[in-house]
């Protein structure tokens, strides 16, 4: 308990930027992963091209060689001087975009044709039947497989901490390798994350119960 | 019969609204339109019958690109059908469609979905649209649903619905693809009532149907398809009584003598 107690700040430090990771790439790859969504069910064949390649690329991708790619690749050849906090994000994200995009895509493919059929015959755009139609009938069956994107998006923020981005996990590097004892500080650690992973499950499982549609 | 004789005469001169010229199109190996050359005028009824497969809703569907074809062309008010775009969009707008599931969408209300396309295609004031909406679900007779769910309607009534929906964008033709076919018995004559008030007030539609009272009564012509080929196009009386083709002759003894 003392090892808790004594470090309070660095864990509350670490746990603060395990959300804040977690929050901010979930939020680039529910965006980048929509979007990609939309281009793999496109009418134009070169961006339904390019959503596959996406996806191909980062769901095939192990993360840590992202982290990696994101660290030492991206600085060098297209923006220098980004921050850890950034590069880690934008790692994240790019990955679990790849991921999101399938969940959606699946969503996409349960609202039936003819939704999409009858919004185009009274003239919309394909991206107006996207958002007004389509999206939103989709949103009820993608919400489960989202949950547990977000919780293993939770959990892969773990890498980060290898490359000393303040977070929990990083938190239990930083006490073992002062010698003190690892047991009592993994576990604080595992709690920490149960307390997010709980909260993304609960908070999907309201908006499961929430989003209905009758037909 | 007496409508017959009313909507004929309520058919203005000949005025070109839809064309397609030598259009062609497969499902796979299956031939699904041949040669298909059809002219419907401003203001005219023209009924699509044919047995099942002979690729009546597939030309319906494609007078609005819903689906595409491979080779002739289909012209809408002297216009060309663009390509998947903003102006096909457009074009859209001015050609209401009516399916046979209905397709009214599920996540919007009666009222919504009647004001979905005035808002977000024609860009109307919500205030209006809901005006307008409500005009139009009366019109149709399902004006006290207007706040219920697709869901909690009857196919008929959802139908109906689907008929202002299409009302709704102030089209220029309306394509109806079997109508009824997925109506309980009961409920198809409502539907049918609706259509034939359409057809009276001078609307241009064309209609696949199997209706064939329909067909006898509100149809200016009648377009009989078998095999994706346009075999047979005459007026209702002709076509009923005096069929020219052997093909149509063994549909309506099928139909008609039971």
């Amino acid at each position: 308990m003392n090892v808790l107690l004594d470090h309070l700040p660095e864990f509350r430090e670490g746990f603060i930027g395990t959300v804040l990771l977690t929050l901010s790439s979930g939020l680039l790859a529910m965006v980048l992963g929509v979007i990609v969504a939309g281009f793999r069910v496109s009418p134009v064949p070169p961006l339904r091209f390019l959503g596959a390649a996406w996806v191909t690329l980062f769901r095939n991708t192990p993360l840590t060689l992202l982290f990696l790619i994101a660290w030492f690749v991206v600085p060098v050849i297209f923006w220098p001087g980004l921050s850890p906090w950034t590069k880690a994000i934008l790692a994240l994200g790019f990955y679990t975009s790849a991921f999101v995009c399938e969940a959606v895509r699946s969503g996409i493919s349960t609202v039936p044709l003819g939704q999409a059929e009858a919004a185009r015959s009274i003239g919309m755009t394909f991206i107006q039947t996207l958002r007004l139609i389509v999206l939103p009938q989709a949103t009820r069956t993608v919400i489960a497989p989202l949950s547990s994107i977000f919780i293993a998006l939770t959990k892969n923020s773990a890498i980060a901490g290898a490359f000393s981005v303040a977070e929990l996990f990083g938190v239990q590097k930083l006490l073992s390798d002062k010698g003190f004892a690892i047991v009592p500080i993994f576990l604080f650690v595992a709690i920490a994350y149960l307390i997010i992973t709980f909260t993304i499950s609960g908070l999907f499982r309201l908006l499961e119960r929430r989003m209905g549609v009758a037909r | 019969m007496a409508e017959v004789s009313v909507t004929k005469d309520a058919a203005p001169a000949a005025d070109e609204l839809v064309a397609l010229r030598n259009v062609n199109k497969h499902f796979g190996a299956l031939h699904v339109l041949q040669d298909i050359d059809l002219t419907i005028d401003r203001g005219e009824v023209v009924v699509v019958i044919g047995p099942s497969g002979s690729g009546k809703s597939t030309l319906c569907r494609a007078i609005n690109r819903l689906e595409t074809v491979e080779s002739g062309t289909i012209t809408i008010d002297g216009k060309p059908l663009p390509q998947e775009g903003k102006e096909l969009a457009r074009l859209r707008a001015d050609v209401g469609m009516v399916f046979q599931s209905f397709n009214l969408f599920a996540h919007k209300t009666v009222l919504e979905n009647v004001m979905l396309g005035q808002v977000k295609v024609r860009k109307a004031e919500k205030s209006a649209a809901e005006d307008k909406a409500r005009k139009l679900l009366d019109r149709v007779g399902v004006g006290t649903q207007a706040d219920k769910y697709p869901a909690q309607l009857s196919g008929g009534q959802q139908q109906r619905v689907a008929i202002a929906r299409a009302l709704a964008m102030d089209p220029k033709i309306m394509l109806f693809d079997e109508p009824t076919s997925a109506l309980d018995p009961e409920m198809i004559n409502e539907v049918l009532e609706v259509m034939q008030q359409l057809a009276r007030d001078g609307m241009t539609m064309v209609v696949v149907t199997h209706e064939m009272g329909f067909a006898r009564s509100a149809a200016n012509r009648v377009v009989f398809m078998a095999d994706g080929r346009i075999v047979e196009e005459a007026t209702p009386d002709q076509f009923f009584s005096h069929p020219r083709s052997d093909r149509a002759k063994d549909f309506l003894s099928k139909i008609l003598h039971h």
